[in-house]
């Protein structure tokens, strides 16, 4: 047997509560066939020098756009996974709102043999609910799941019609699929794109209630109790629908949530005087918003940090806040951004890295997200000491879209590996 | 907000887009300015070449007649070259962003923007992009800011009432959609007026409002209780389609402002309105037309002021010597502004 292995890091496996420093062993087939000490008849082919540095699972993202097929002038496949992986990011889940949806198994494969010709990250795609996102008639779920998709999501069009999601549910209960949720009553939206609060007030921009996200949780919950169906909420943004959301879990119900690694830093007060770059869906809200959600992946109610990337072409920031397009370019603040969750004393540094690795990975079901003996070699290293700052020039991304530039930041991947591969390496961009 | 955006490196007014982040000193100098431009509209000339050989352009994404044509007059007081553009839709409906219509404008070397726009932000996102030598004036922004109509109020409050300190004073009407209600929220809270109310219907009033440093009423006999000054706003026709009222009808029973209602006012109260007027709707016309209405003042007042905001940021710092000079003999004069305003 022979193959890579990883020498003198802290290798920090939260799925299997190992801390500690331990060599990774690495076969030729692309799996962990060794932790701590090399399996008999190991011969290294390579030897990667990890002393000072953090070995954990490849990052699991369970929310990014990759703007491909059908919006290429704002980012790419392969201009983004090779972003994702420069962050320590090898899994991607791609909702299906690309052009066209991802509603049919033909375009699922298609974004999925497109990720594997670059050879970087995996992505799986997020198939749709609905035809189109259209609200109305379900999508073909079974041959949607046969295609690789690890859930199931009208993503941001809204579910008006409250029996189809009735259906919906009941539907992918029976096949046992995962729906997501992005939980917004739409009339309550009623084309707002701030925080119902002190900004929106003194902007004069058209604000989004709490009401909305939380009348929208209310009625997901009744349908999820009734249907039985396992579901998973996608972008909490207030401390209310943290709080439903937890009741649900004390309950019994099978739901999960996630939350934006922004909405855990920043709040409608970032917005400024009419900073577009933070313009998100849904909004950033106040202070004590943050404060629940943050408080939220201490007590376990989420249980994964996205990025929700979204790149956008530099024109659809550059336009009156309403106008302007919401998302933040995200990929490569996720890490630094949790990481700096651990600088604040919020979470210890497994609990962080647990959020972004194996919890993300078992809410989609997919083998990665743990370095096991079997596992497969998912890999970022990082250096938890290096000290940086986030400038254009040092974005991968398409997308310059992010409101962190000038922040600094704390812990840089050095190492990115997937299938047992090395595809980042600092310093060779 | 970052003050930086209105205000040059020396700190001085560059920009006007909001009345937000302006000092009491910035407010006060304006409306000197324009006091010191008022006696100009009655001369036989009505011209200074203060803006002799710049060009101005009146650019609106939003119809208007009262501001557009105010600005145009006091930039043409000021000798500058006018020059008005009614955007509504034709390049926008070509696919052309606003920056686009923006920049092929300062191709055109346009020395001073007057911008009107739907959205919120639209000046400040201007403002942001233009070279340093290119001013922006926001003529209205959505539902965030309107400064010079802020500042025309201020001049007419100070004309006719003297020192702010003492006065109380209400707006009453549609606060939730108003960009002029934001903007004489800043101008009379920075001006410390003795107290500032809002009253409308809960379907009217934004979220926490008493943030901007207002109290809240919904109903008119106690936010009127002796106010010095009622502000009025405007109300849209549509806003039933929102339901935010059920009826014109039920709007004005409740907050339309009649000679029974002004009672409850100070005796002295003044009346303002900043226009268009929908009378029966909001305002009775034996208010709108009797003795203690200053909506027409409003407007006389509105040249000045927009003369004053357009010397100050292209002027430089301050106005010239003379104009001040002219201003203080003339408030020396004035009876109504006895009284230790400043």
């Amino acid at each position: 047997m022979a193959g890579i292995v990883i020498q003198g890091g802290r290798l920090i496996d939260p799925a299997h509560a190992v801390d500690g420093k331990k060599d990774l062993y690495i076969d030729g087939n692309g799996f962990v066939v060794g932790v701590g000490k090399a399996p008999s008849g190991f011969k290294e082919t390579k030897s990667i020098d990890a002393r000072g540095l953090i070995v954990c699972p490849g990052l699991v993202d369970l929310r990014a756009r990759l703007r491909e097929p059908g919006l290429e002038y704002k980012a790419t496949i392969e201009s983004e996974v090779h972003a994702a992986v420069a962050a320590g990011i090898t899994t991607l889940c791609c909702p299906p709102d690309t052009r066209p949806v991802i509603d049919t198994p033909a375009m699922a494969q298609m974004i999925q043999s497109r990720a594997w010709r670059f050879g970087k990250a995996f992505i799986h795609p997020l198939g749709a609910l609905t035809q189109g996102l259209g609200g109305k008639l379900l999508a073909d779920m079974e041959a949607l799941d046969e295609a690789g998709c690890v859930g199931f999501t009208n993503a941001l069009e809204p579910m008006t019609d409250t029996l189809v999601l009735r259906r919906a549910l009941e539907y992918a209960a029976t096949l046992d699929l995962t729906v997501f949720l992005h939980a917004e009553d739409p009339w309550l939206r009623n084309g707002g794109c701030v925080h119902e609060g002190e900004i929106g007030t003194r902007l004069g921009l058209p604000g989004i209630p709490e009401a909305a996200e939380t009348v929208g949780v209310a009625r997901d919950l009744a349908l999820i109790e009734q249907t039985g169906c396992r579901a998973h909420f996608c972008n909490l943004s207030s401390n209310r629908a943290v709080a439903m959301i937890a009741e649900a879990i004390a309950h019994g119900l099978p739901v999960s949530a996630d939350v934006t690694a922004h909405h855990l830093h920043l709040t409608e007060h970032d917005i400024g005087d009419f900073n577009t770059l933070c313009h998100v869906q849904p909004p950033l809200r106040g202070t004590h918003d943050r404060k629940g959600l943050r408080k939220a992946l201490k007590t376990g109610v989420i249980r994964a940090i996205c990025s929700d990337h979204q790149p956008h072409e530099p024109d659809a920031k550059l336009a009156p806040f309403a106008k302007s397009e919401p998302g933040i370019s995200a990929l490569e603040t996720l890490l630094p951004l949790t990481l700096k969750l651990v600088d604040e004393k919020l979470l210890s540094l497994s609990e962080a890295l647990a959020l972004l690795t194996h919890n993300p990975a078992e809410i989609i079901g997919v083998e990665t997200g743990h370095l096991g003996v079997g596992a497969t070699a998912d890999i970022c290293i990082f250096d938890p000491e290096a000290r940086w700052m986030l400038t254009e020039d040092k974005l991968i991304s398409r997308g310059h879209n992010t409101p962190f530039l000038g922040w600094e930041f704390r812990g840089r991947v050095t190492y990115t590996l997937v299938g047992g591969k090395i595809v980042f390496e600092a310093g060779e961009n | 907000m970052k003050p930086g955006l209105q205000f040059d490196d020396a700190g001085r007014l560059r920009h006007l887009l909001t009345i937000e982040g302006l000092s009491r000193q910035t407010i006060i100098e304006i409306l000197d300015t324009a006091e010191s431009f008022i006696s100009m509209g009655e001369r036989e000339i009505k011209k200074i070449p203060l803006l002799r050989g710049k060009t101005v352009v009146n650019l609106f994404f939003e119809s208007s007649t009262r501001t557009r044509t105010t600005f145009e007059i006091a930039a043409k007081r000021l000798s500058a070259d006018v020059i008005n553009l009614n955007v509504d839709a034709s390049s926008t409906s070509k696919g052309e962003t606003l920056l686009d219509t923006i920049r092929n404008l300062e191709a055109m070397h346009t020395d001073l923007f007057i911008v009107r726009h739907a959205e919120s932000g639209a000046a400040h996102m201007i403002a942001r992009h233009v070279p340093p030598h290119v001013h922006i004036i926001n003529a209205g922004d959505g539902r965030h800011a309107h400064p010079t109509q802020g500042l025309l109020d201020m001049f007419t409050i100070r004309r006719y009432k003297g020192a702010f300190e003492k006065l109380k004073v209400a707006i009453v009407g549609d606060i939730l959609h108003s960009r002029v209600a934001r903007s004489q929220i800043h101008a009379l809270v920075t001006l410390g007026v003795a107290e500032l109310r809002v009253v409308a219907p809960k379907t009217l009033l934004p979220t926490a409002v008493e943030m901007l440093g207002v109290r809240a009423f919904t109903r008119m006999e106690e936010g009127l209780d002796g106010v010095d000054v009622v502000m009025m706003l405007r109300l849209q026709r549509e806003r039933m389609q929102g339901a935010h009222i059920p009826s014109e009808h039920e709007f004005f029973n409740l907050y339309g402002l009649t000679p029974a209602k002004l009672a409850l006012a100070a005796k002295d109260a003044i009346v303002m309105h900043p226009g268009p007027m929908n009378r029966g709707l909001e305002i009775d016309s034996a208010v709108a037309d009797g003795p203690q209405s200053v909506i027409l003042p409003q407007v006389t007042y509105g040249i000045a002021v927009r003369m004053a905001v357009m010397a100050l940021i292209m002027g430089g710092a301050s106005e010239p010597p003379k104009y001040r000079d002219a201003q203080m003999s003339r408030a020396a004069k004035n009876p109504q502004r006895a009284g230790g305003r400043r």
